[in-house]
């Protein structure tokens, strides 16, 4: 029996999807003007991160459950 | 940098990273990272040491070290296939290749990949998982006989490494001249790096790093690309600029289209005529890579089952298909943008005779359209790139050292432990070779261009063999064998006889024993030699094999050869897990985008 690699995949993606979304919340405004056109990708990635890694852990104990 | 770039996909590549990343290298450093973008790095290097670490304890036989125990499944090794080729020379070599060439770039991939990722699934993955052997060159050994394995698997480790040190020096140099960060230190941290995580994970943590890898380039590029299509005005946007660029360069309309300037190699920047891209790419160069090389292959190879192992690269082959809107839209984003010029055109830095560096592309996007926190992913998904490009050769190296060459030539008897320690040494030293090939590539170009040529002979006709070799049960060892040194010497006599368009006659780009022939690049050069080569090699070894006797009786070429190989029988296989529907469906799949993107 081997490691899932979906366990490791969905801790990493969760971890720094929420890394991207507090910074994305506390992060100056003026950064996403300057570099891209106004959006906040932080937040927007962050958050497609953080899903992504959730469903690759829930993917993983499915499985194993 | 030489016409010829053969490492693995390397040899697909048009341009070399080598040739101009960095610059002067005094000037300011494009990149400014924050506390949150180490932050980011830090997190994906402790993931993946704990990665290498978690797989120590599963890690008990030679097996699982260096064919991570036959064990996985199809997805994650079709992952792993994907991702050992998606190295970064991949990620900015393309994206160079999407602003000098455009569209016609996609011919890497609908045609440079597509097609060969069905064959080796589809009709060669029976014979390499089949037989059981744990190495390309140990099915050469299987089906043909010891020379025509020692020659490959010593050009192959030979290859591997250097390959793992153009990587390395690639790393450092565009690190030093885009964050400003110290050479010998990129030097050293990436190869501890991947040291550890493949010491003591073997196969396995390499593939399970190029999994992690693959999502991470997915995931990290798309917002790059969407952020330039907005900026440049949506699709339409894109084909306008890119119309007229392609104006202003006397090729109009050669930007954005993909067959419709192929006519003739004037008419379009490859500077080829669809003949030379069909054959010669899309045959000769991308069946030996994809078919042979046994970087990618051995990745199929893990899989736990026949079927696991057939669907590797079909299920690749898919991921494969999309690549071009991840790694050639930015390219074809940056050089329209430059065009464009005023509030959104990109500082694409420009050399002296105007034309702009081509492997600043990803850089430049990356400090231009990422903000902090997803430069941070960016610039992580680049170096996670360049890191699993050197892991995948240290795993291939170590694999066939340990079993083709140490295990055959000076160990017969090693036990299976002594096997791992071996394997283990060997990617020490491995890496240590590869450092020494990346500083070697700082002091001596022409040396490493020199070797790049060399191996390039060697790899044209590899795949003549392995077809006939496995289609045909007649050939013989030595008719592979010779026949293999005839394809090297038809490439290098192909090479001494032809030049590029406005480059000087010499032994790296050519024509040093006469001029008969001018292609318009040196990428229509290194195809047609391709095609030269095959052609050699098929030949010779049909008329060695013909008069020479057969090395094997029909009984030991069961399960090596196609006519002496029981069919696998998919009946019992959903419609969705059968080889031959997938291949079909990928197939329809870039047909379609080929007609699309004509």
């Amino acid at each position: 029996m081997q490691l899932d690699v979906r366990i490791p995949m969905g801790l990493l993606f969760l971890l720094l999807g929420i890394i991207l979304v507090v910074y994305g919340l506390t992060s100056d405004p003026a950064i996403y003007t300057q570099h891209s056109l106004g959006q906040n990708v932080n937040l927007v990635w962050g958050s497609i991160f953080a899903v992504f890694g959730a469903v690759m852990l829930l993917l993983s104990r499915r499985k194993s459950g | 940098m030489g016409a010829f770039s053969p490492l693995s996909m390397k040899s697909l590549l048009p341009l070399s990273l080598l040739a101009t990343v960095g610059g002067s290298g005094s000037q300011d450093v494009l990149l400014k990272l924050a506390g949150v973008d180490y932050l980011i790095l830090g997190i994906y290097f402790a993931f993946v040491l704990a990665i290498g670490w978690v797989l120590r304890k599963y890690l008990k036989t030679s097996k699982d070290f260096f064919e991570s125990g036959r064990s996985l499944p199809a997805w994650v090794c079709a992952l792993g296939f994907i991702g050992a080729n998606l190295g970064a020379q991949e990620v900015v070599g393309m994206a160079a290749s999407g602003a000098k060439y455009g569209i016609a770039t996609s011919h890497f991939y609908w045609v440079g990949a597509i097609p060969a990722m069905v064959f080796v699934g589809v009709f060669m993955m029976p014979f390499y998982y089949g037989s059981k052997a744990r190495s390309v060159p140990e099915y050469l050994k299987m089906r043909f006989d010891e020379k025509t394995r020692t020659f490959n698997a010593l050009s192959f480790a030979v290859m591997t490494v250097f390959s793992s040190g153009i990587s390395m020096f690639a790393l450092a140099k565009l690190l030093n001249a885009i964050i400003g960060w110290n050479f010998d230190g990129c030097i050293i941290v990436s190869s501890l790096i991947v040291l550890i995580y493949i010491y003591s994970g073997g196969l396995t943590s390499a593939i399970y790093n190029e999994v992690l890898q693959f999502f991470l380039i997915v995931l990290g590029f798309l917002p790059l690309v969407l952020l330039g299509l907005k900026d440049i005005g949506g699709w339409d946007g894109l084909m306008t600029n890119l119309g007229g660029y392609s104006a202003s360069k006397g090729m109009p309309g050669a930007w954005s289209s993909s067959w419709a300037h192929l006519g003739h190699p004037a008419d379009n920047p490859l500077g080829i005529e669809w003949f030379g891209l069909v054959a010669g790419l899309g045959f000769v160069m991308s069946f030996g890579y994809w078919c042979t090389d046994f970087l990618v292959i051995q990745r199929a190879m893990a899989a736990k089952d026949m079927n696991a192992a057939r669907r590797t690269p079909l299920i690749a082959a898919i991921p494969k298909m999309m690549f071009p809107a991840l790694v050639i839209l930015p390219g074809m984003l940056a050089i329209a943008l430059f065009y464009k010029g005023g509030h959104s055109s990109i500082p694409l830095p420009v050399s002296a005779n105007g034309t702009p560096d081509y492997n600043m592309v990803v850089p430049t996007m990356l400090a231009k359209y990422l903000p902090h926190g997803m430069l941070g992913i960016g610039l992580t998904a680049l170096m996670a790139s360049f890191m699993s490009g050197m892991a995948g050769n240290v795993t291939a190296f170590n694999t066939v050292w340990t079993y083709d060459l140490y295990q055959r030539w000076f160990n017969h008897s090693a036990s299976d432990a002594h096997l791992i320690k071996v394997g283990r040494v060997t990617t020490i030293v491995g890496l240590l070779i590869s450092a020494c090939c990346a500083y070697a590539a700082t002091k001596f170009n022409n040396i490493m261009d020199m070797l790049q040529l060399v191996f390039g002979f060697v790899n044209a006709p590899l795949f003549a063999t392995f077809l006939l070799g496995m289609f045909w049960r007649r050939t013989n060892g030595h008719g592979a064998f010779y026949g293999l040194l005839t394809g090297t010497l038809c490439a290098a006599i192909f090479q001494g006889n032809t030049i590029a368009a406005g480059e000087t006659p010499g032994l790296l780009k050519g024509g040093w024993l006469s001029i008969q022939h001018t292609f318009a690049s040196s990428m229509a050069q290194t195809w047609w030699m391709a095609i030269f080569a095959f052609t050699g090699c098929f030949t010779a070894t049909l008329v060695i094999s013909l008069a020479t006797r057969p090395n094997h009786t029909d009984d030991e070429l069961r399960g090596l050869v196609y006519s002496l190989t029981e069919k696998i029988r998919d009946e019992g296989t959903p419609w969705y897990a059968r080889p031959a529907t997938l291949g079909v469906i990928v197939l329809a799949g870039a047909v379609v985008l080929n007609v699309i993107f004509w």
